[in-house]
C-alpha cells in the first residue's frame, strides 16, 4: 500500500469562500495534483477527524484544489472553519470517475441535487472543455431554496452558454424567485436528449438519486448509462476497513461513481 | 381529416398527446383561448373552480398566501403542463392561487361542460380520468419528495 494513500500530507488552506449559509469552498495548496472528475480526497482536521470530500474544482486547470464542504458534523465544521494559512491533512485522490470520456458521442444529462452539484462540477468543466465531443448537454440542478443554490455566479455564467441547457429548480420559494419550483425530476421531462444515446451523471441525497434514476430510466435511458455517486461511512478510503461496504462492493474502492444497473438492487435494501 | 383551431391546439398539447381527434373536438367544444399578463392570476384560492388551463406558453406559479410570510410557491408550471385540478371533484373550489410569472397563453377548458360530456360518454370520461390520474400521481410523488426535505442537513 502506497504510503501517500494511507498517511495524510500536510497542506495549507489558501482561501475560503462562503457558498451558502452552511457551505464553504476551501482552496488548498497541494502542489502538483492530478485528479479525475468524481474523485474525492480524505481531508483531516488535525485532532478532530477525517472525512471524505469530493473535489469540486476544474481538473483541467492548474492551481489549488477546491473542496466544497457543508458544515454539519464536528469534522466538517472544523474543516469549513479553516482559514488561509491553516494546515490541513489530505489523502487522495480516491474513487472512480464520472465516465466523461466513455460518454463522448452521446448526449449527457447532469442531474444534481443540493450539495451534489459539487462532485459534478469537475465533470461539467470537463464536458465544456471538450464540448465538441458531445451532443446535447443539460445540467439539471435541484435544491431546497434559492438561498441554497451552490456556485450561483458560475451557474449564471453557464446559463449564458448557447450550447448547453442549464436549469435550476427549488423545492420551496417565495414570490421573489421567478425560476422553477418543484422537484428536479420534473426537469428531466423537459430536457432535450436522445434517450438511446444519452449518459446521465446523478449526484445528490440518495432518495433524490433513486427518484432521478427512475425518471431517467422511464425516459428511456439504459440503466448501465445512468451513473450515481454514492456515499457511505468512509474511513480508510483504500478498501481495507470495510466501513463503506455496500453489499458486495466497497464504495471507496468500487465507487463512489457507480452504474445504476449495478447498484439498483442494493439501493432498496434496508440497513445496507 | 384536417383539424383546425382549438381542436388542433388541444391535440398538440403534451397532456393530450395521442388523444383521438373526436375527443379533441369534444374538448374543443368546451374550450377557449386565454392570455394572462405577467402578475395576473389565472385563479385565486376560495373562488369557484369551474375550469382548468392547458398552458401553451409562459410560466405559472402555484402559491399559497401565508400571514406574515407572503406567497409561498410550491410548484411552477410550464408549457405542456395543466393548471387546475379542483374542477374535478366537489366542492369545485380553488385551494391555492395560480399567478402568471410571465406572459402566459393557455387554452381554458370549462370544467362543468367537460364533466357533462364525460357523464354522457363514459369512454371519453375514462380517457380523461386516466390522463388526469397519471398527472395527479406524478404530482403526488413529487410532493412527497418535496416534503421529505431531502436536501436538508439530515439528507
Amino acid at each position: 500500500m502506497a504510503e501517500a494513500a494511507s498517511v495524510p500530507i500536510v497542506c495549507r488552506v489558501i482561501a475560503r469562500r462562503r457558498e451558502t449559509r452552511d457551505t464553504w469552498t476551501l482552496s488548498i495548496d497541494a502542489g502538483e495534483f492530478a485528479f479525475e472528475p468524481g474523485q474525492f480526497n480524505m481531508l483531516y482536521a488535525f485532532g478532530i477527524g477525517e472525512i471524505p470530500v469530493s473535489l469540486s474544482g476544474n481538473p483541467g486547470a492548474p492551481g489549488p484544489l477546491l473542496h466544497t464542504v457543508r458544515a454539519v458534523g464536528s469534522a466538517s465544521q472544523a474543516i469549513a472553519a479553516l482559514k488561509p494559512g491553516d494546515p490541513i491533512g489530505l489523502r487522495g485522490p480516491f474513487g472512480t470517475a464520472w465516465p466523461t470520456s466513455e460518454s463522448a458521442g452521446s448526449d449527457v444529462l447532469v442531474v444534481a441535487g443540493g450539495l451534489g452539484l459539487a462532485p459534478l462540477r469537475p465533470a461539467i468543466y470537463r464536458l465544456f472543455a471538450k464540448r465538441e465531443q458531445y451532443g446535447q448537454i443539460a445540467v439539471l440542478y435541484g435544491t431546497r431554496h434559492p438561498a441554497d443554490i451552490l456556485f450561483r455566479r458560475e451557474i449564471q455564467r453557464w446559463r449564458r452558454r448557447l450550447d448547453a441547457t442549464i436549469e435550476v429548480t427549488v423545492d420551496h420559494a417565495d414570490a421573489t424567485w421567478h425560476g422553477h419550483v418543484g422537484v428536479v425530476t420534473k426537469l428531466i421531462e423537459r430536457a432535450a436528449f436522445d434517450p438511446g444515446h444519452t449518459a446521465a451523471f446523478v449526484c445528490g441525497p440518495e432518495i433524490m438519486m433513486r427518484f432521478a434514476a427512475n425518471a431517467l430510466e422511464a425516459a428511456g435511458i439504459a440503466a448501465e448509462r445512468i451513473h450515481l455517486s454514492l456515499e457511505r461511512n468512509m474511513k480508510c478510503a483504500i478498501g481495507q476497513c470495510g466501513h463503506c461496504q455496500f453489499g458486495p462492493t466497497l464504495i471507496c474502492r468500487d465507487g463512489a461513481v457507480m452504474a445504476y444497473d449495478r447498484v439498483r438492487p442494493l439501493l432498496t435494501v434496508r440497513e445496507l | 381529416m384536417e383539424i383546425h383551431g382549438l381542436d388542433r391546439l388541444i391535440c398538440e398539447h403534451a397532456f393530450f398527446a395521442g388523444m383521438s381527434q373526436d375527443y379533441c373536438e369534444l374538448i374543443g367544444g368546451c374550450a377557449r383561448n386565454v392570455r394572462f399578463d405577467k402578475g395576473e392570476y389565472l385563479f385565486r384560492e376560495g373562488e369557484q373552480a369551474d375550469e382548468f388551463f392547458l398552458i401553451r406558453h409562459g410560466r405559472v406559479a402555484l402559491e399559497i398566501m401565508a400571514p406574515g410570510r407572503g406567497a409561498l410557491r410550491f410548484l411552477t408550471l410550464d408549457p405542456g403542463d395543466i393548471a387546475g385540478v379542483s374542477w374535478l371533484v366537489p366542492p369545485y373550489r380553488w385551494l391555492y392561487d395560480a399567478q402568471a410569472l410571465e406572459l402566459t397563453r393557455a387554452v381554458l377548458i370549462d370544467g362543468g361542460c367537460l364533466r357533462q360530456k364525460a357523464e354522457a360518454n363514459h369512454d371519453f370520461g375514462y380517457e380523461m380520468m386516466k390522463r388526469f390520474m397519471t398527472m395527479l400521481v406524478q404530482r403526488l410523488h413529487a410532493a412527497q419528495l418535496q416534503i421529505l426535505d431531502v436536501y436538508g442537513t439530515h439528507g
